[in-house]
């Protein structure tokens, strides 16, 4: 249902000089400006634009505790990211953790993460992975990020004029199934988004894809469709997710769908290993497959610009 | 619970053999319970040899398994991420199994099992057991 943007007449057009420009700057890391729904590349640094609006910074799947091959050194890989994210040239009003902020829940993990997150010096909304609810049915979780939330942790707020959602599909899966939400948060979404002008730009973040990208690996959340029917009214929903450990983007009408990089280590891309798990590439090319994302946004402008940046150095 | 499977065969067999007066019966079922918990751990090895099912790339091998009565199942994380052994029903339920972590759960009743990994719920597992192989 991926609707293809008509309106290429508005002047953002991006032309084959700019093109290759943005295939130059590739190296480091990619814009995405979403003009009309369509995410285009732009170069970060030409868009003077971007200094004057506000921004979030997105990272994912940090993994703490992780020290198989694939990536024997996640904290340094994390730490790289937030300082990443402190040496952006537009000042982040907040972070938001995707999930899988640890590999097994360990109380230990949790602390190392914090620490060095902290180091960014901003709010951090979380929401949690799998990882992170592994024993306890997200009790370990919940006493740490679970504060002013509903349910099993979700909750939305406000920035900017742009309404945040946080949702959770990492608990109480069935057997064969996907990522679930659950009929009360989703009762709880279709109020929470109620009294909201249609006009309101919309952010949803959650750890799983909140769209089936491949079910054969789990990747998807089976109760979705039901959930976003109630956002579908929105002019901008731009939705953010992590689990999948690299960049898969979709745009179903007005909503825009985006999975992130993780901070530890990739996966394979959809059916093209025998399974999800960690991939193990050679260590020149670890960091060109590990990153962070920067959202800005500027009011009156509908579109949300994304830049995912490698954690690789040009 | 598995001193009463034991009872419950003896008794059982019992019935079959009309001569057999209600009070031996009694006797011969106290005699039972008396030592059906010392001699049924040495039967259960004897009789049901314990499986292993490896927990890799993402998947149970076997992801179908039939065993008798009294089979320990061990299975065994060869994978880099954790995952774990959950019966659909809570019958049993692992904690995370890090790399090279094992869970064991014996099963003591007859029926068809299916169990899952509660972090990756794509991974399916069966285990069918079967009466009856105790007497043989």
């Amino acid at each position: 249902m991926s609707k293809q943007n008509d309106d290429d007449s508005d002047g953002v057009t991006i032309n084959r000089r700019g093109l290759l420009k943005c295939m130059a700057w590739a190296g480091t890391g990619v814009v995405w400006t979403l003009a009309g729904g369509i995410p285009r590349p732009f170069n970060l640094m030409d868009t003077a634009a971007a200094a004057s609006g506000f921004s979030f910074v997105q990272i994912s799947d940090s993994h703490i505790g992780f020290d198989k091959p694939a990536n024997p050194n996640v904290t340094g890989t994390l730490q790289e990211a937030i300082a990443k994210v402190n040496a952006l040239p537009m000042r982040p009003a907040f972070m938001i953790h995707t999930g899988d902020i640890t590999h097994l829940a360990k109380p230990e993990q949790f602390d190392n993460a914090d620490q060095i997150i902290r180091g960014a010096n901003l709010p951090v909304h979380y929401v949690p992975g799998e990882h992170d609810v592994l024993d306890d049915d997200g009790k370990g979780y919940l006493e740490r990020y679970g504060k002013g939330t509903t349910g099993l942790g979700w909750y939305s707020f406000d920035e900017a004029g742009v309404h945040f959602i946080g949702l959770i599909n990492v608990m109480n899966f069935k057997a064969g199934g996907l990522g679930n939400l659950g009929q009360e948060q989703i009762a709880w979404l279709e109020k929470d988004v109620k009294g909201l002008s249609a006009s309101t730009p919309i952010v949803i973040f959650a750890h799983m894809p909140l769209w089936t990208i491949y079910p054969e690996w789990g990747w998807g959340t089976g109760d979705a469709a039901q959930a976003l029917s109630y956002v579908k009214r929105f002019g901008s929903v731009t939705v953010l997710n992590g689990h999948i450990h690299q960049i898969v983007q979709k745009v179903e009408g007005n909503i825009t769908f985006q999975t992130a990089r993780s901070t530890a280590y990739p996966q394979p891309e959809a059916g093209k290993a025998k399974a999800p798990g960690p991939l193990t590439v050679p260590a020149d090319q670890l960091k060109q497959m590990l990153g962070l994302r920067a959202v800005n946004y500027e009011e009156g402008t509908h579109p949300l610009s994304i830049s995912d940046t490698m954690l690789a150095n040009s | 619970m598995l001193s009463m499977q034991i009872d419950r065969g003896l008794l059982q067999g019992a019935q079959f053999s009309p001569r057999l007066h209600r009070r031996t019966l009694m006797a011969a079922a106290f005699v039972a319970l008396s030592f059906a918990g010392i001699l049924w751990p040495g039967n259960s090895q004897a009789q049901a040899a314990p499986k292993t099912i490896e927990i890799s790339n993402f998947s149970f091998a076997p992801a179908a398994l039939t065993v008798p009565v009294g089979t320990t199942v061990t299975w065994v994380n060869d994978d880099d991420e954790p995952h774990t052994v959950v019966e659909s029903n809570t019958l049993f339920k692992s904690h995370a199994l890090d790399t090279g972590d094992k869970f064991s759960f014996t099963f003591t009743t007859p029926g068809k099992f299916q169990y899952f990994c509660t972090i990756h719920a794509h991974m399916v597992g069966t285990i069918v057991v079967e009466a009856g192989q105790q007497s043989q």
